[in-house]
């Protein structure tokens, strides 16, 4: 067990990397904090398995430091780290039964028979393989082989943490769910570390105490799935956690007044952008409303569509070129005669180039 | 349903029927026809019955040629495929270095057999081949002609520079569709280099390596043309294959019914080695899939 401290870490997989864009993991500074469970989200092509990889050591990255508790690894090889990581599509040896595949790590490390016994048995049973276990590992199914890949990197008791590459993709979505949760039981159970790599938000959010949403090679924002709700630091955290996700409005600000269009709406904070930056005005579908008057910070909008997806209802409107989606709480009345939509200033961001600006200290 | 018979599209597999008679089964039939008649010229041909086969499967010439035969093909697997999983494994993943690799590789394959033998009948020479020559050189007693040890090795040498690339080649290909996350698992596992070996890359090379092992096989079984050149089957009887011995008998003795009923013994054991290895491979592949 172990605190792992990704220092100053960047990698390109070219050699001599000159421009940011060389880099598939820009600079970060991170902290993984022993026994908890962190998902590591975004879409493909990200950097996501990049980061999983330098942390695991197949891959050494190209400027930075990888610590564990204080002790730098970053040019130790996989195997003398204390790194357990399961991979996407699933890896097993053919020729070996179900009992050598999860016997196989420790039996590498020379563990002696007998702990290896009940090891495998402890995990077997978790897996619910625990009939399988004298069958060769060849002729399973994909989510059988999938959940041996699992087996094998829980089955070892010393390390630092695990890692899960998009762990579920190959398993069906029934014993997927289920699996999550016996995850997440043993996370509980172990209080060992875990990260989570995947591309599925419901997924990040419901195993995770942490979640770290990456974009475009940048480690975007590391919160809570609550802080990544409230405020996302970054307009791609608030678009890709949230259904429908964050809307982002380009705006024009000027202390406590955004005004977009020939529309103003009033903040209760002042904010003073740096010049010359893009600016974006952004909130939740969560935190709009929509009424038959007008009312303060309101915009007159056109309704285009009304979904009704059963807990609540996603409104689609249209000011001017601006599409807006607004989430109406399954009570509460709408109809293409509410055409005024409200905004609830206290849970407006704003954002300078797409990272979340701060207000000025309110007096 | 009325269906509609139409006995015309028979006519559509006479073309193959042709081919494949004139290619295949006439010249198959004389071989048989010749091996249960005997003649004494002017086209005469008497009936013979099974007499020349009874002579050619307890005649010791045949023995020793077969024994001969078994020992070379065994040397030359024993060799060839233990070296092309090693070169194989060895060889360049990725950069500039494939390509050439590979170009260099299939080079000896390209090369026509008898060229194969001159080479190699040329390079051993103790006059004028550079290997024989710097043997000679360097005080060691070399001389494919006179000696039975070095003509079995030059003809085992020569062999494996032929071919052991296509080994090597084929080998390479089961390795390269290895996914990388199979050798990544197995670094995370702790596995060894010989435990990487054993329990990844040679199950995923077993479907290579079964075409590998029959190809060597048959190939190395009806060897001809090589040895022929490089020893003439000398010295005596000592590289004297089946299939030069065959050849012996047919065109040298125009011996034509015992070399036909040779021909047929030599088909059959080539055919039923090939189905053995065929089915104890496919059947092991098989128990490996199963429990």
């Amino acid at each position: 067990m172990a605190e792992i401290y990704l220092k100053q870490l960047a990698h390109s997989y070219l050699p001599h990397p000159q421009a940011p864009s060389d880099y598939a993991l820009k600079q970060i500074d991170l902290t993984w904090e022993d026994g908890k469970a962190y998902a590591l989200l975004g879409s493909s092509g990200c950097g996501k398995s990049t980061l999983l990889n330098i942390i695991s050591g197949l891959l050494h990255p190209s400027q930075g430091q990888v610590l564990f508790d204080g002790q730098d690894v970053t040019q130790l090889p996989t195997e003398q780290r204390q790194i357990a990581q399961v991979f996407q599509f699933p890896v097993v040896y053919d020729t070996m039964t179900v009992y050598d595949n999860l016997a196989f790590p420790l039996r590498n490390r020379k563990v002696d028979e007998a702990t290896i016994k009940t090891r495998v048995q402890e995990i077997a049973q978790l897996l619910e393989m625990s009939g399988d276990l004298k069958k060769k590992a060849q002729g399973l199914t994909a989510d059988a082989k999938q959940k041996i890949s699992l087996g094998r990197g829980l089955i070892r008791q010393d390390v630092a943490a695990i890692l899960f590459d998009e762990p579920l993709t190959v398993i069906d979505p029934h014993l997927k769910w289920l699996l999550r949760m016996q995850l997440k039981a043993l996370h509980q159970k172990s209080q060992r570390t875990m990260i989570y790599v995947t591309h599925d938000q419901t997924e990040a959010l419901t195993f995770a105490d942490q979640v770290v949403v990456m974009y475009d090679g940048y480690v975007v924002q590391m919160g809570t799935p609550q802080a990544l709700f409230e405020r996302p630091a970054h307009t791609f955290v608030g678009y890709f956690i949230g259904s429908p996700g964050m809307n982002v409005l380009p705006v024009q600000v000027a202390g406590r007044q955004v005004s977009f269009h020939d529309q103003t709406l009033y903040l209760p904070q002042s904010y003073t952008p740096a010049p010359n930056t893009s600016l974006a005005l952004g909130i939740r579908p969560e935190f709009l409303s929509l009424h038959r008057e007008p009312t303060f910070n309101s915009i007159p909008v056109t309704i285009q569509r009304i979904e009704d997806i059963g807990r609540h209802k996603i409104v689609r409107t249209a000011f001017q070129d601006l599409i807006i989606n607004v989430i109406v709480p399954d009570q509460v009345a709408v109809s293409p005669e509410y055409t005024y939509l409200s905004f609830d200033a206290a849970h407006i961001h704003l954002y300078a180039n797409d990272w979340l600006i701060t207000a000025e200290d309110t007096l | 349903m009325n269906k509609t018979w139409n006995n015309k599209a028979w006519w559509m597999v006479l073309p193959v029927v042709l081919l494949v008679a004139f290619s295949a089964v006439i010249p198959l039939m004389t071989v048989v026809n010749y091996s249960v008649q005997d003649t004494f010229g002017n086209n005469q041909f008497f009936w013979a019955g099974l007499q020349w086969f009874e002579e050619i499967v307890n005649s010791e010439r045949f023995h020793d040629a077969l024994i001969r035969q078994f020992i070379f093909s065994a040397v030359i697997l024993a060799i060839e495929i233990p070296l092309g999983i090693f070169i194989a494994m060895n060889m360049p993943k990725k950069g500039w270095a494939v390509p050439v690799c590979l170009v260099l590789m299939s080079l000896p394959l390209l090369i026509p057999w008898n060229v194969v033998g001159t080479i190699w009948q040329i390079f051993g020479r103790v006059d004028i081949g550079l290997l024989g020559a710097s043997m000679k050189a360097l005080g060691i007693d070399y001389n494919y002609t006179q000696n039975i040890a070095d003509a079995w090795i030059t003809v085992v040498v020569m062999d494996v520079w032929h071919w052991t690339s296509l080994v090597a080649l084929l080998c390479y290909a089961g390795l390269q569709s290895i996914p990388e996350a199979y050798y990544q698992a197995a670094r995370i596992d702790g596995a060894s280099t010989w435990a990487i070996f054993r329990y990844i890359q040679l199950p995923k090379m077993r479907g290579v390596l079964l075409i590998a092992v029959l190809l060597r096989f048959m190939d190395s079984f009806m060897i001809y043309t090589e040895p022929f050149v490089v020893t003439g089957g000398g010295p005596g009887n000592a590289t004297t294959f089946l299939s030069i011995d065959l050849v012996k008998m047919a065109i040298g003795q125009f011996d034509l019914g015992p070399a036909a009923a040779f021909s047929i013994i030599y088909f059959l054991i080539i055919l039923l080695l090939s189905w053995v290895f065929y089915t104890v491979m496919t059947h092991l592949d098989k128990q490996g899939q199963k429990s």
